[in-house]
Order: structure tokens, then sequence, then C-alpha cells
């Protein structure tokens, strides 16, 4: 972990008030924007990131150097085109690209670490509203975001139905299911298993618990991708070797590959960063927070919603984006879906597809 | 677009649709009658297509469309959540019409219906001077190929209707894309379209 890198950053003039009844005091909100703000503040598009993502979504990431997370799809004459909208993309609390987080410093001078309250889906979205409050911003065009960024999107829908025209939710999910919750508990098993976690203690002295992380890394990214996808990308190829070793080192390509997703994961993430935020995932569940009925969620709203889903993503199936679409139906609002067809699986939303950004550009018309 | 650019069975629902309404355009193809009824008549519209490209270019031209099997997702509305329920050229298609005809009714105050009549005299003479299932003007589409799987005359609809105790409101018929007059429609349509209500 490096030190917090140069974004824009709002520090809250109030306390942020969570949903397991705690508040958190001395909040920074650190953001990236693109595009110029129009007068009356009417082009805004607010994206949301992923469990891993960040604010960078269209500029190079200050540590790794690589370009923005989604800059095929968000810059000039790009489908989310900051020739005409101002984007702004912020990092969510609980993180560690400058937002407050475990990482941060406490009260008392010294990090978090475990005592950082358990966050919420909605707790973030608190934080993205307080930021759109502090940067004057009552109504956004379009809210979007793939993955846990849908699930921003939905909860800010669902919270603050005022706040966004539109509501563009991708590869995501109105609750986390039993596998969802499965496999982030492998992660965070990895991490606590990690001698150098030291119950979370590890920002002053020692080794931060990479380990345990990429251990984490490597178990989500499975899940991220298809079997038809790894299958092509990588069948049971031997790398840079012609027979198997007789031995444990990685072998096959796949293995190597996932080493490889394992280790640079840890030079840019937190290792309790990924506690807290998978924590925040498995607990979204939108229908239970408004009293079990997803329909009731999305009474009265008048934003216009478009879901969008992949064939081949497992993580998060399209009968989840379904669901939401058949609340929202149920409660009149205008929405529409499609199911597009990718091979990659759920990285699908981050990857080349026409269809999706020709979805993407004619909703944000 | 408007109205006298839109295929006749659609022009003919599109001028009878109240304005201000809500409707559900059902297999709403690329959404042209949408969006003229949003247009011209500020209907609030949505839309229920199974081609994922057609959807693509409704959600494009600021459309609400649900990519979906009207066969299976139709059950996900609730009742009479829409003024209008339109069907047009799609009953020939559906698993169970007359199941179908139930749900359009059921979500719909009242509904829309096209279909093409398999008894045109063109149908009709194809088969029995050529003894090979018709591929005419409306059918354009050969036996194995077509999605046609249920299909329908003028005549079998009207008694489908009674049996399902569907009041037919309105009708209209077409045939060289004119409207006709009714007599001898089950004849001499090539397209037909009701207005239904229970």
């Amino acid at each position: 972990m490096a030190a917090s890198p140069a974004s824009k950053a709002l520090a809250l003039d109030h306390d942020l008030p969570l949903d397991s009844g705690q508040s958190l005091s001395g909040v920074e909100i650190a953001y990236e924007s693109y595009g110029e703000l129009a007068e009356d503040k009417s082009n805004v598009v607010l994206i949301c990131h992923a469990l891993t993502g960040d604010q960078y979504v269209a500029s190079a990431h200050p540590i790794t150097g690589k370009p923005g997370w989604w800059e095929r799809m968000v810059g000039p004459r790009k489908p989310i085109d900051t020739d005409r909208f101002h984007v702004i993309c912020a990092n969510v609390i609980g993180s560690c690209m400058g937002s407050t987080g475990p990482a941060s410093e406490a009260s008392d001078g010294a990090p978090y670490a475990m005592r950082f309250p358990v966050i919420t889906i909605r707790d973030m979205v608190r934080g993205l509203v307080a930021l759109l409050d502090g940067l004057g911003i009552e109504r956004v065009h379009t809210v979007v975001g793939g993955s846990m960024g849908g699930m921003q999107a939905l909860s800010l829908a669902a919270n603050w139905p005022e706040r966004a025209e539109r509501v563009l939710v991708i590869a995501s999910t109105a609750r986390h299911s039993a596998q969802n919750i499965a496999f982030h508990e492998v992660g965070r098993q990895a991490i606590m298993a990690d001698p150098a976690w030291k119950d979370g203690d590890y920002y002053a002295s020692g080794p931060s618990p990479d380990n345990g992380l990429a251990v984490a890394r490597m178990a989500a990214h499975i899940t991220y991708l298809s079997e038809e996808g790894l299958t092509e990308k990588f069948g049971r190829r031997l790398q840079n070797r012609d027979t198997k070793s007789f031995g444990f080192d990685a072998d096959f390509q796949v293995e190597s590959y996932l080493r490889y997703q394992g280790s640079g994961f840890t030079q840019r993430f937190d290792a309790n960063s990924y506690l807290y935020i998978t924590r925040a995932m498995d607990y979204f569940d939108l229908a239970e927070e408004h009293g079990g009925k997803l329909a009731d969620v999305f009474a009265g709203a008048t934003s216009r919603f478009c879901l969008v889903s992949f064939d081949t993503d497992w993580l998060y199936p399209t009968a989840e984006s379904r669901h939401i679409v058949h609340a929202l139906n149920a409660a009149g609002a205008k929405v529409s879906f499609v199911e597009l067809s990718a091979p990659n699986g759920h990285d699908s939303f981050l990857l080349e597809h026409e269809q999706l950004d020709r979805v993407v550009k004619g909703f944000l018309e | 677009m408007s109205i006298s650019q839109l295929r006749p069975d659609l022009a003919a629902i599109a001028a009878h649709v109240v304005p201000g309404s809500r409707v559900l355009d059902i297999g709403c193809g690329d959404g042209a009658l949408m969006a003229v009824l949003e247009a011209q008549s500020q209907v609030d519209a949505r839309g229920l297509e199974l081609e994922p490209a057609q959807v693509e270019r409704c959600v494009a031209r600021g459309l609400s469309v649900v990519q979906g099997d009207a066969d299976s997702d139709l059950a996900n509305y609730p009742d009479k959540a829409f003024d209008y329920a339109i069907l047009s050229q799609t009953l020939q298609t559906a698993s169970r019409p007359d199941l179908m005809l139930d749900e359009l009714l059921r979500v719909g105050k009242k509904a829309f219906v096209s279909f093409p009549n398999f008894a045109h005299w063109r149908t009709r003479a194809a088969l029995m001077f050529g003894g090979r299932m018709p591929m005419t003007r409306a059918l354009p589409v050969s036996w194995y190929e077509t999605q046609n799987i249920h299909h329908v005359t003028v005549d079998d609809f009207r008694e489908l209707a009674r049996q399902k105790g569907a009041r037919i409101e309105r009708s209209w018929f077409f045939a060289n894309e004119k409207e006709i007059g009714a007599p001898a429609a089950n004849w001499r349509a090539e397209f037909a379209v009701f207005e239904l209500s229970r």
C-alpha cells in the first residue's frame, strides 16, 4: 500500500450516520471529475465503482499507472461523453484510495484498523450524497454503476429517489445470494488466516497480509470470469514449460495468471478495506431494508431505470436483474432491461462490448 | 415518425389509443408504435420485446422496454396496470394464444390485438391450388422457419374472444395496405385489428 494519492477530496463538515447506529466523524471523500459542469448543474453523471475499483474511472491510476478502469466507456465522444457530461466518480468510504477507511487515522491519531465501523452499501451512498451536497448538486442526470456500483445506484434510487433522474445498473443485484456471501467469506478467511494480518493491526509495523489478500483476490477473480472464457484463454496449457513439474509451481497458465492477478492487487489495495467492503456487499439486501418486498422499495419512483445483464455472468446472473425489473414493473416505474451476450462472465461490463456502448449512450441521450 | 408512416395495423391502433393513457406494447419490435404514441398522444408507453437487438434500439430512442418473453413474463405485471395492452402481429407466435389473451385482458383494461388472417383468399387459394403451406405477402416465411406457430383466422379470433368472455369493442380490417369494410372480412382481410375489453 502506497500513501494516499492526490485526488480532489471533500472533508465533510458533519458526522456521517451509519446503518449500524454508529457514526463516522472527520470523513473525507476523494473523487475525480471529468468534463465541464453546466451552469445549471444539469449534466452530472455520477459513476459508482465496484468492490476493488476507485475514483480513477477515466484517468491513470496513481499507483499502478494503468489507464482508468472504464476509459473505454468514459471520455470525449465515448458513450459517457465528457464533452457533454460532467462525470463524477468518488472512492467509497471503507476503501483505501483517499476516502475514509480502515487505514485512515482515527481521532487518536492511529489508524482505525478493525475499529473502523462495519458499513453498508447505503452508508457508502450516504457518503456520495454528502459529496453531492458539498458540491451543490441536487440532482444528477444519471447515476451509473456496474457490480457493487450497481448496488449503490439502486440504493441511491431507493433511498434518495429525488437525487437521480436516470439510474443505470449493469451486471448487478438487489441482494447478495448465499453463493455470493460464500465466496466473499473464503476471501475474508484467507486474509484473516495470514499471520501478517495481526487482527488488522498491521499498518504501523511489519508486513501487510499480502498473501492472504492475494488468495482472496484469486478466489474472487474466478467468479468474475466464465468457464468458457477461462477455457478459451488458458485451457490446460502449461506455463513456460513442456511437461508438468510434479511439484507445486504454477505449472498451468491459469495458475500463473491468478497468482499474477493476486500479487498485483496487493500493491494497490488494503486488506482491511477488502474485509469491510465485502461485508457491506454481503449485508446488501435492498428489499430487507424496506420491509421485505422489493416492489415497495421503488413505490412512487419517478426516475427512469435501465438494467443490463450478461448471459455468462454467474456471479450476478440475469435472473437477479430480472428480479429487480419485475419489482420496478410492479411499482409502475419506467424501466428498460436487456440481457447482452458476452463470453467473459461478470467482467464483461468492463470489456469491449459494442451493444453495451450503444445501450449506455442511448439511455443517457 | 408520424402515424401515417406506421404499418396500417399499428396506425389504426395509434389512432384509437386515448391520449394520456398507460400502454404496454407486447412484442414492441423497434418501438415505432411506442415512439408515435409518446410523441403524439402523451401516452406513458412500456414495451416487452424478445430480441435484444430490438430492445437496444428502443433504449437508444429513449423508450422503456424490457427484454423478455411474453409467454412467461406477462405474469410479472400487476392486474390492470395499463389502460391498454397491445399485441401486434404476435398472437400467432404465442405458445398458447388463448392464455395470452387472458393475460392481455388481465394487465390491460382494454386490449388491441392485430394478426395476419389465415383465411384471406390468397392464403386459401395458395393451399387449395398449390397444395403447399401458403407463402404470401402477409405470411412470407416457409412453414419450417416461420415463428407463426398458431395460424388464426378472423372468425377463429371472434370465436376465441367469445369463449373468453371478451367483448369486441371495435375492429378494423386491411387488404393491400388499405382499410376495408367488415363484410366478408374473414375472406377479404389480410390483416385484422381488434379492440377488446372484459
